[in-house]
């Protein structure tokens, strides 16, 4: 009992004071904002920048997702950009000089139904001409890749097969954000958390500050990532957004040993499901169907997706919830995101990422952060400008990104 | 879990409705005349309050009937269940909102009132189909 505790490690960040002026401010400290800073410091040398947090660092959706990394999608515009981030996934680890724990244990999206199994392999064949890893797999080939699946036919919902991206898996997500963090700082980037910016100023049409309850902030440019609050911050800077925002929720049970070899979801009974290093059960499903700023959501939301667990995985009936969350996610009608310009000169926006923002990090971070320092998008974020909601070319993702948003 | 009360049903639990997004944004009264920023307004803009919200739900496995509710979106507290058509109970008690004098009906609607037979809306409705759109068509 005498013996000291150990010594705190090192700070891997500081927590300097605002700065009377930047050369750009990123509004939001989650993981979208600090990889944005990154690049923004290391690809165009920007290093007199701040990333604004109003609460914690990554305390938000950074904190709160299920982890889950692919890249799978079925549009070409969307293929592109996550598996561009899934490349950067593979390259991060060594270029942070951080091992965050990205495991590329596979992701499995199963198939219930005829349509499912249509939509399924027409994915397979889109991912492979785009030159995503996938592969379709039959009932068995889903068993001995996950021997704790229920594949039996005397489910409601029987499992009639299944996509596999090989190269998808998971991360420890607040390693990741730490990740970040560290290397921002290093590379001279002001990280200032309890800011919360309250107004912006502008002369003319652009922006040239940013009022904080830490005071006021001029800049040359204002790069948003603030996922569930972007229209707040939208309606502060005079445009609208064309997002929800909705709570979505997830789960964890108790620590166990470890079971579940891969991740498995399922976007028609609709949960998903992934064993974390520690050896909890993670869990996650649809958003609730009302607006919501709450970080939390209804009950019935996580029984129906335990319901859903519980009959894929008949091992899982007898673990425990040992805690639930739920996060603010900025959706959008054709559940792609938003990288781009706004109507407000010099401010740029990334949002719209829903439900799947963590997987994205990378290539979010990466585009934006071209976007603000060129004032004009990357090929790769090119097709997700705001301007697609009115000339009409969507990139709609619903159901077709194998998981309902 | 929501505890949503029913205009015509009383107190049941949310999962015996369905929500309907934000109320009070009616079908362009000439849609041929909107340029594209008009439209996707229309087709992809809606308000995203952080606060006071109204908002249609259906009651699907009850009476099948639209209504409003003004909830506030980070509590999530119902503060008014109304008719559709009627104008938001907290904004009704000050003038008539400005802007518009559309007739349009909200897009849900028929065209006429459903009548109020709501106790507990907070303000009376007025004539239906005087209400100002809001946030829409700008």
């Amino acid at each position: 009992m005498a013996d000291l505790l150990p010594e705190h490690p090192d700070f891997l960040w500081h927590n300097p004071d605002p700065q009377k002026s930047y050369d750009a401010v990123i509004v939001g400290g989650g993981g979208h904002g600090l990889a944005t800073a990154y690049f923004l410091a290391k690809n165009h040398g920007m290093t007199n920048i701040a990333v604004l947090e109003k609460g914690w660092l990554a305390g938000g959706n950074m904190a709160r997702n299920t982890t889950i990394i692919r890249s799978n999608y079925l549009w070409d515009e969307s293929a592109a950009i996550y598996e561009h981030a899934l490349k950067l996934w593979e390259i991060l680890p060594e270029e942070l000089e951080y091992d965050f724990l990205f495991s590329q244990r596979g992701v499995m999206n199963l198939a219930h139904t005829l349509g499912d199994v249509r939509e399924s392999m027409r994915r397979v064949g889109a991912n492979k001409l785009n030159g995503v890893d996938a592969e379709w797999l039959d009932p068995q080939q889903v068993k001995e890749l996950c021997p704790i699946l229920n594949i039996s036919d005397n489910i409601r919902y029987p499992v009639m097969g299944a996509t596999y991206q090989p190269r998808a898996g998971i991360a420890k997500h607040d390693h990741v954000a730490w990740a970040f963090a560290r290397k921002c700082d290093e590379l001279g980037v002001d990280i200032i958390q309890n800011c919360e910016v309250t107004g912006f100023l502008k002369d003319g049409n652009r922006v040239v500050g940013v009022k904080t309850n830490r005071g006021t902030i001029s800049t040359e440019k204002v790069g948003l990532c603030a996922a569930g609050h972007s229209s707040v911050l939208a309606e502060m800077a005079g445009f609208r957004l064309p997002i929800q925002s909705h709570p979505l929720q997830a789960l964890v049970s108790e620590l166990h040993e470890p079971v579940h070899p891969t991740v498995v979801m399922s976007n028609h009974v609709h949960v998903y499901v992934s064993q974390a290093h520690k050896g909890e059960l993670v869990m996650g499903a649809g958003v609730d169907s009302y607006n919501g700023y709450g970080q939390r959501g209804s009950f019935h939301v996580i029984e129906h997706q335990m319901a859903a667990a519980v009959e894929l995985f008949p091992i899982f009936a007898r673990a425990h919830v040992l805690r639930t969350w739920g996060g603010i996610v900025d959706t959008t009608l054709d559940a792609s995101p938003i990288i781009g310009t706004t109507p407000v000169d010099n401010m740029f926006v990334n949002c719209g990422w829903g439900t799947g923002g963590f997987k994205g990090t990378p290539a979010a971070g990466l585009t934006f952060a071209h976007t603000i320092a060129t004032g004009t998008p990357h090929d790769l974020n090119k097709p997700f400008a705001l301007e697609r909601f009115e000339t009409g070319a969507l990139i709609d993702e619903h159901g077709a990104a194998a998981v309902a948003h | 879990m929501l505890l949503i009360s029913c205009p015509n049903c009383g107190s049941r639990d949310e999962t015996e409705f369905h929500y309907g997004g934000q109320a009070h944004v009616p079908y362009p009264e000439d849609p041929a005349a909107l340029d594209d920023r008009q439209w996707a307004e229309f087709l992809f803009y809606r308000d995203n309050t952080k606060g006071a919200f109204a908002e249609r739900w259906l009651h699907s496995t009850g009476c099948r009937q639209w209504f409003n509710l003004l909830r506030d979106t980070v509590t999530y507290e119902i503060q008014a269940v109304y008719p559709m058509g009627a104008a938001r109970p907290d904004r009704a008690a000050a003038a008539p909102e400005s802007g518009t004098a559309s007739t349009a009906p909200d897009s849900t609607t028929t065209g006429t009132a459903a009548p109020d037979i709501s106790g507990t809306s907070t303000a009376p409705a007025t004539s239906a189909g005087t209400t100002a759109p809001e946030g829409a068509s700008k």
